[in-house]
């Protein structure tokens, strides 16, 4: 199937549309679950862990209970019937351990900010006013904080009964390592530091439980992105059956990956409601989100390149660190970001020769887990980094190391030495696109004649690949019960008009309307005529929800094929009613047409309205089957990658150690394009998340584990104002697993923007022999690189 | 979070304003724009009992000129000010310095007096005021009194204010500034600086007033004496070290403190002309 041909008839595929559910957002019609007021519903607060590591000597209740308002108050001892704990473990990721975790603390508390106990009150004031009123003593015990120094030996034991804080260790050799950098030319060594970081959703993680006890049913209302997973998750610990829980998503404000993990507070609010037989609204303010949301990246690697004299790389050597807080995060595990690290690094060139390891180590932060380009901005900094490193060892331009080290274009299909399989890329094409699209000739005669006059700017370039629709092989393999498939029903409504129910999810990206602009061209009708509702488990088909860059490639595809059926079911009657072939009919703008004159034969309006009121019209044995389901995965391969170049072009302010961000390029290929228009905006957001991590964005702990910048005024999240002007341009390889050709966008930008900011800090730094290997680059890093002043030691 | 319940008067006139803070003590704050205190309320840091809405009373928003002096209303917004032709002639540091308070939307309802009042280490006008040689005009119960800016901020979020009394207006004398210059060093386009310079000179003295390096904004006396004297920018930068307090944060230490405030003042003062 070709969507390149612009002409074609009812065309929608590749068409620039603005999202319709846009203008209810903006009137401020839009329905978030801390929308929804429940009759009796009343307000969870929690109370939360002041310390990092501490032992809970005794909690009091009582005067909290006696507090305007209360309802309940809760502690730990409480859940222990109303909800089972949970291990964030899974079989694949062989090794990996982790304790059982509670709704709210049980005998210890592991992080600052861990849920101690929550109070039901009837407005979340008075929750907040009783909290105050709980007494706990805690007895505090030693925190682990640094990832390194929780593997060291004597180290105190988060949890003892696992014998140790090391969670998960993974090595992967393949070729033959020592004997490559034996013989290389070069060995290029450098340690780079990664700062913890996370998601900042605009709109903060919202539940609202309605247990009703007449029905015996549960309803959840939740800002999340897997309404199927989380409904598996309540029957499971609540000891419900599955038929018994509805999770209904209705509006969601961002989710980045930061919506997609049981919480603790959320599991306690959801447990509570059975309890009470009262629904139960907790939303997360802005500071406990700081302290609960799972934080990501915070790695150390230790990393090696072997290069030839021709600028040739021939292995990568890493050795990764990262701490993940107390627990691996449930039901995906904490695991995987380490895990991709070491799959992706070195994964745009060809090479041969790789070790690595990594170790994912508890400690008494915040829990980590995935998000955003999950592992990809660390794997890309650290192969883009070395590179730029070699090319300056060897005195060549960063751009001739990357075209010699590329994978060909026409290589494909091949295997990384990781094992990743790649179907179709095009990574000389993204670099050639980018030359052109940024002038990088005349950019860099910009730049050597601006150094001339002691301005110091910096061209960056970092190419990347990205995992994205994901089947089976991320967690239905290791045993969890997340699905890797998608399901689409379509039907043809009493006026012609059609309603789409996936199970994808929207979480602001655009879902919705690229699954009506799908279903449209599939069908042959307007795109005005096609309503699609998602995130509800009791009236879409099953399916994984939104993450990993699939809803478009997977959810996409299952729209298309049950919008394919469902018009040849309307053929099928088509041709009964007007007594023709069906080969010889068509659809195309809302009726059936003749195939070969393109006339019109019959709307789809006049057809539903036969098909529904004057059945006794239509031929004798002739049932109208006006609706289609289809499911689809992948099963060719385990990973759609797509891959993409990104570029910045900045300049560095000596004397501050400021950075001025002027221009971003990304060029990147992410298959067939259903809608240029949220392609492009998903590709600035997270170009701008990439930039939050390179230059802005930092988890602030102390030695103690305490966050010390936990609030929108100290943690910097990337603002407008600081952001370049973005410019995308496209190469398009589509998957030929699946019709549409359609594979994940959501996650290129963050991918490489740190790594391109990062080397073009770096470029900018060259003239004074400097490097820096730490993000964020924060002033005080870089005027401490550069000792501009008397001490030489900027804090940050 | 939420803030803890409290009581509300929106008094019609200053005099019942004064009345009532007199009235209910440390247990009633004043209220105007509320860009500080709303958050502070809803953090729990400060649960005052009574807030006293002044943000309506008409007699703190007049902006005149008279007798060489230009005076700014309390109650003025900070929008307000910034777009006034008359500040923008007369005061033109003040319409420059409030481009970099805050954002747009917090400019439109946080108030010139409320952010002087609330003395803010990290704010711009205290810095102005004190860089203009301002005299803040007060009243409470005792009737109106003048305090000059130099005076005026004791402390972390403490002026030399009663009480009892409530910040009318500022004036700001209007003597012919021969120079002035404002820069500051923030992360990101809004946020509170790193470190701030307002600088005015004037026929025969020279005035340096810093935000964001201590507790409260402060005037650097020996850097501005040697400025003032005629004396190299490179000995006014080497002064900074005994004017300014060590002051270190999370994003800056008290050295990388003190080497970008030199660069600030390199960069404003140098703009002047040569020296």
């Amino acid at each position: 199937m070709k969507f390149s041909n612009p002409a074609r008839p009812d065309a929608q595929i590749g068409l620039a549309r603005a999202r319709p559910q846009a203008r209810a957002l903006v009137q401020g019609r839009g329905t978030f679950a801390s929308d929804i007021t429940v009759p009796r519903m009343v307000h969870a607060a929690f109370l939360r862990s002041p310390y990092a590591h501490a032992t809970i000597t005794a909690i009091d209740l009582a005067q909290a209970r006696t507090m305007p308002g209360v309802v309940a108050v809760l502690d730990g001892a409480a859940m222990a019937d109303l909800c089972t704990p949970w291990v964030g473990v899974l079989t694949h990721l062989k090794g990996l351990k982790s304790a059982p975790q509670h709704p709210l603390a049980v005998g210890r508390v592991r992080w600052q900010g861990e849920p101690v106990a929550m109070v039901l009150a009837n407005t979340r004031a008075q929750a907040e006013d009783a909290a105050e009123h709980i007494m706990v003593s805690y007895d505090p015990l030693p925190p682990v904080v640094d990832a390194a120094a929780a593997l060291a030996p004597g180290a105190p034991i988060i949890h003892p009964e696992l014998g140790d804080n090391l969670a998960f260790e993974r090595h992967i050799d393949t070729g033959n390592t020592d004997a490559a950098f034996a013989a290389a030319d070069h060995i290029i060594e450098a340690d780079f530091t990664f700062g913890r970081h996370t998601g900042v959703t605009l709109e903060a993680r919202a539940v609202v439980a309605d247990w009703n006890e007449g029905e015996q049913r549960l309803t959840v209302h939740q800002g999340t992105q897997v309404p199927h997973m989380m409904q598996t998750i309540y029957a499971l610990h609540l000891g419900l059956d599955e038929s018994q829980v509805r999770v209904i998503c209705p509006d969601v404000g961002g989710s980045f990956g930061i919506k997609i993990h049981v919480y603790p507070d959320e599991m306690a609010a959801v447990a509570a409601s059975r309890l009470l037989r009262r629904p139960v609204r907790f939303a997360a303010d802005r500071l406990e989100s700081f302290v609960s949301d799972i934080h990501a990246r915070d790695h150390t690697v230790h990393a090696r390149l072997a290069v030839m004299n021709d600028g040739t790389i021939t292995g990568f050597d890493i050795d990764d660190l990262t701490g993940i807080g107390p627990y691996s995060a449930y039901p995906r595990t904490s695991a995987v970001e380490a895990n991709q690290v070491i799959n992706l690094i070195g994964g745009p060139y060809r090479f041969a020769h790789y070790r690595a390891r990594t170790r994912v180590a508890f400690q008494n932060k915040a829990m980590m887990s995935q998000y955003r380009a999950v592992g990809h901005p660390i794997a890309t900094s650290v192969t883009e980094g070395l590179l730029d490193r070699a090319a300056q060892r060897l005195g060549i331009d960063p751009v001739t190391i990357r075209r010699r080290n590329l994978i060909p274009d026409d290589a494909y299909p091949c295997t990384s030495p990781s094992g990743m399989r790649f179907e179709a890329l095009s990574h000389h094409a993204c670099l050639d696109r980018l030359l052109t699209l940024m002038d990088y000739d005349g950019l860099r005669a910009e730049q050597a004649s601006l150094r001339e006059r002691g301005i110091m700017r910096g061209i960056g370039i970092a190419s990347f690949i990205e995992i994205t629709n994901p089947g089976a092989a991320f967690y239905g393999v290791g045993g969890a019960r997340i699905s890797a498939q998608d399901g689409a029903t379509i039907r043809l409504d009493a006026t012609g008009r059609l309603i789409v129910q996936a199970s994808v999810t929207e979480q602001g990206q655009g879902t919705t309307t690229i699954l009506a602009q799908i279903a449209a061209e599939a069908m042959g009708v307007a795109f005005e005529h096609i309503r699609v509702m998602l995130g509800d488990t009791d009236i879409t088909p099953y399916g994984g929800g939104t993450w990993a860059s699939r809803a478009a490639g997977i959810g996409g595809e299952a729209t298309w094929q049950a919008a394919r059926a469902l018009r040849d079911q309307i053929l099928t009657l088509a041709a009964s009613i007007l007594q023709e072939t069906p080969t010889n009919l068509d659809i195309s703008g809302g009726a059936v047409i003749d195939h070969a004159s393109r006339a019109e034969r019959i709307t789809l309006a006049e057809l539903a309205r036969i098909a529904y009121f004057r059945p006794d019209t239509l031929p004798k044995g002739i049932q109208a089957e006006l609706i289609a389901t289809r499911h689809y995965v992948p099963r060719e391969y385990p990973f759609a990658f797509t891959n993409g170049i990104q570029a910045a072009w900045l300049e560095l302010d000596t004397e501050t150690g400021f950075i001025t961000l002027l221009k971003h390029w990304v060029v990147e290929d992410c298959g067939t394009i259903i809608n240029p228009l949220l392609v492009d905006e998903q590709i600035r957001g997270g170009v701008v998340q990439g930039i939050g991590a390179a230059l802005f964005e930092q988890c602030d702990y102390d030695s103690e584990g305490q966050m010390l910048n936990a609030s929108m005024a100290d943690y910097l999240v990337p603002m407008a104002g600081e952001m370049p002007d973005i410019i995308i341009g496209h190469v398009t390889t589509p998957t030929a697993e699946s019709t549409i050709g359609a594979k994940g966008a959501g996650e290129a930008g963050t991918a490489a923007a740190a790594a391109a900011v990062a080397n073009a800090v770096n470029d900018a730094l060259s003239p004074r022999g400097i490097t820096i290997d730490t993000i964020p680059l924060t002033p005080a890093r870089i005027l401490a690189a550069l000792a501009t002043y008397a001490d030489g030691v900027g804090r940050g | 979070m939420k803030a803890a319940a409290f009581d509300y008067i929106r008094p019609e006139t200053l005099g019942a304003a004064i009345t009532l803070l007199s009235k209910h003590g440390p247990d009633a704050k004043l209220i105007a724009g509320g860009q500080s205190l709303l958050p502070a309320l809803n953090l729990r840091l400060s649960a005052p009992g009574l807030l006293i809405d002044i943000g309506r009373l008409a007699e703190l928003r007049d902006i005149t000129l008279a007798d060489r002096t230009l005076h700014i209303g309390a109650g003025c917004t900070h929008a307000h000010v910034m777009n006034h032709p008359i500040v923008q002639r007369h005061a033109p540091l003040i319409a420059r310095a409030l481009t970099e308070v805050a954002h747009p939307a917090i400019r439109a309802r946080g108030t010139f007096g409320g952010s002087l009042a609330n003395a803010d280490p990290a704010a711009e006008l205290p810095a102005c005021a004190l860089a203009l040689d301002a005299v803040m005009h007060a009243q409470g119960p005792e009737g109106p009194r003048r305090i000059p800016a130099a005076h005026f901020f004791t402390s972390l979020f403490e002026t030399a204010l009663a009480p009892d009394e409530v910040l009318t207006g500022v004036d700001i004398p209007i003597q012919g500034d021969t120079q002035w210059g404002f820069a500051e060093l923030a992360r990101r386009t809004g946020d509170y600086a790193m470190v701030g310079l307002a600088a005015v000179a004037r026929p025969g003295t020279i005035r340096l007033g810093w935000f964001s390096v201590g507790q409260t904004a402060i005037l650097a006396h020996r850097a501005a004496a040697i400025l003032t004297e005629g004396g190299p920018l490179e000995a006014a930068c080497t002064a900074l070290a005994d004017d300014l307090p060590a002051h270190d944060d999370p994003q800056a230490s008290a050295a990388m403190r003190l080497h970008l405030a030199r660069v600030l003042l390199r960069r404003v003062v140098g703009a002047w002309g040569e020296r």
